[in-house]
């Protein structure tokens, strides 16, 4: 069952160091405000997974607090690179950046094959492609039935999933819509859950097109409105695209982007804007 | 460089545009290929389903979105699945006509890199973003179009990272290895349009743009481009629709 618990308290309970964790949300529900927890408490040598890194990694990444990245997408949507993420890749700055790179359908799967915990998916996919040649979790399978050779990726089991959501009842089921991405399959494929959520509600009325997460398979539920941010909470916020592309600038110098981190991540009481 | 009444990046976007006459549905990736598949929608084909791989199905947006996650995109779709679905029973499925790719770099065969290029002895390899979903796009979709602006960075001899496959070496690859679509038929640039040779799958100069000349197309292209046996010239845009290319343009602005 979900408790209902500050996000300094479920963040430091729920992300070790040491982790492989997933903070999913494709675009839109990213947990930016977790990751900004994560980053106040220092929880270090993190496996960070996401299909698209997308600037809450890249706050992450030069922070210094991850060891390894395993995603299909890494730039700033629309808008360009992610200099953080590239500097560590490049540079090794402020750490080497191990990666673990696939294409999208292949993530998806990864995380479908760990929600159905299974040890992997299989998919027409990687076909032609030199991915395979730099990771050890795709490799191919043959069908028994047709004899076609199909691609085999590895499950993807994060030891916590971290997502946001628009609401939760008293007794912590979670309710999202819009675009889910790959977040109900992140969360039934990992050990531990902690959701964050624009508002609390007495009761979660049916959404058309939306995902319900049952409170037995969250260990919190927090309640931090505007946690997505620049990411969006559809009926809620919108997208700040202004913000992604004032990212570019702070995330190309080093020091512009540490003095940015301690501004509005690391003093105590900063509201990320 | 411009006529008095268009750009070369207009030149492209319009005929990228007109590329998705008579399509159904198109996988599309953001940038260019969003802004050609939006216009196509305003002018040459108003019933075309854009899908985008954040899982919208038919969205119509009013502007250009600056992220495949745009709200709007999910705001106006017919129907909005979840990442894994998209991409296993609709993309995989066969369902999508045409995939729209953009590109880092593309060789002669239309093979894409868009995951790291070499920068010289002792020097780290440059990072691009990465595969998304191009490789299943390229595969999977009935065919592909690219757009990218024409240039010998662009335009390479040989890639430093095969991202994706569009032909591989040459005839025969994608049916050996399984691939159900046809793959790139058309990349559009800033310069003109090329097409792959029925008999070599090798990019050769199909159309020029007004006003492009051979030797430009070629100069611009890292390797020795042919031309096919008519090169053609592209219809200069119309006055609807760089009117409706620069309306979705400037209503993408709005909000940023």
């Amino acid at each position: 069952m979900a408790e209902i618990r500050s996000l300094h308290d479920a963040v430091a309970d729920l992300v070790h160091e040491g982790d492989t964790v997933a903070m999913e949300g494709f675009t839109h529900l990213i947990p930016y405000a977790a990751a900004h927890e994560v980053i106040r408490q220092g929880i270090t040598d993190l496996t960070l997974a996401r299909m698209t890194p997308d600037v809450v990694y890249d706050q992450l990444i030069g922070a210094g607090l991850v060891r390894k990245l395993i995603f299909s997408w890494g730039g700033n949507p629309g808008v360009g690179s992610l200099h953080r993420f590239r500097d560590a890749v490049e540079n090794g700055w402020p750490r080497p950046l191990e990666l673990d790179e696939h294409s999208h359908a292949g993530m998806a799967n990864r995380y479908v094959a760990g929600a159905s915990r299974l040890p992997f998916a299989v998919l027409r996919g990687y076909r032609g492609s030199d991915l395979a040649t730099r990771t050890d979790t795709v490799s191919s399978v043959v069908c028994p039935f047709t004899g076609e050779e199909l691609a085999a990726v590895a499950a993807l089991n994060p030891d916590v999933t971290v997502v946001h959501a628009q609401r939760a009842d008293r007794q912590g089921n979670v309710q999202m819509w819009g675009l889910t991405g790959v977040q109900k399959e992140a969360a039934l494929a990992a050990d531990r859950v902690l959701v964050t959520v624009e508002e609390m509600v007495d009761e979660l009325t049916p959404r058309p097109g939306g995902v319900v997460l049952p409170t037995w398979v969250i260990d919190a539920v927090c309640v931090v409105p505007g946690g997505a941010h620049p990411s969006y909470a559809a009926g809620y916020t919108v997208r700040d695209n202004a913000f992604y592309q004032a990212w570019d600038p702070i995330a190309r110098d080093r020091d512009a982007f540490i003095q940015w981190i301690d501004e509005n991540v690391r003093t105590e009481g900063a509201v990320a804007r | 460089m411009t006529t008095e009444d268009f750009t070369r990046d207009e030149l492209m976007e319009v005929n990228a545009a007109r590329a998705l006459a008579g399509a159904r549905t198109c996988f599309v990736g953001i940038g260019l290929p969003s802004t050609a598949a939006n216009l196509a929608r305003a002018t040459v084909n108003p019933g075309l389903v854009l899908i985008y791989e954040s899982g919208t199905i038919g969205s119509k947006p009013t502007r250009l979105p600056l992220s495949i996650g745009d709200g709007e995109l999910a705001e106006t779709a017919d129907a909005v699945v979840p990442v894994p679905e998209m991409f296993n029973y609709w993309l995989q499925g066969g369902r999508i006509d045409v995939g729209f790719l953009g590109a880092a770099q593309v060789d002669r065969f239309a093979n894409i890199n868009t995951t790291v290029v070499d920068r010289g002895p002792g020097k780290p390899e440059g990072r691009l973003p990465g595969a998304g979903g191009a490789p299943e796009i390229a595969s999977n979709c009935g065919k592909v179009l690219m757009v990218l602006r024409h240039s010998t960075r662009g335009f390479v001899r040989k890639l430093d990272f095969v991202t994706t496959l569009g032909h591989g070496s040459g005839p025969g690859d994608r049916e050996r290895l399984g691939m159900p679509g046809a793959g790139p038929v058309e990349v559009i640039t800033d310069l003109g349009v090329l097409r792959p040779d029925p008999a070599t799958a090798e990019l050769v100069l199909s159309a020029l743009h007004p006003g492009v000349t051979v030797e430009q197309v070629r100069d611009a292209t890292g390797w020795d481009l042919r031309s096919a046996d008519t090169v053609g010239v592209t219809e200069p845009p119309t006055a609807a629709e760089l009117a409706a290319l620069r309306a979705l343009k400037s209503a993408g602005k709005e909000d940023r």
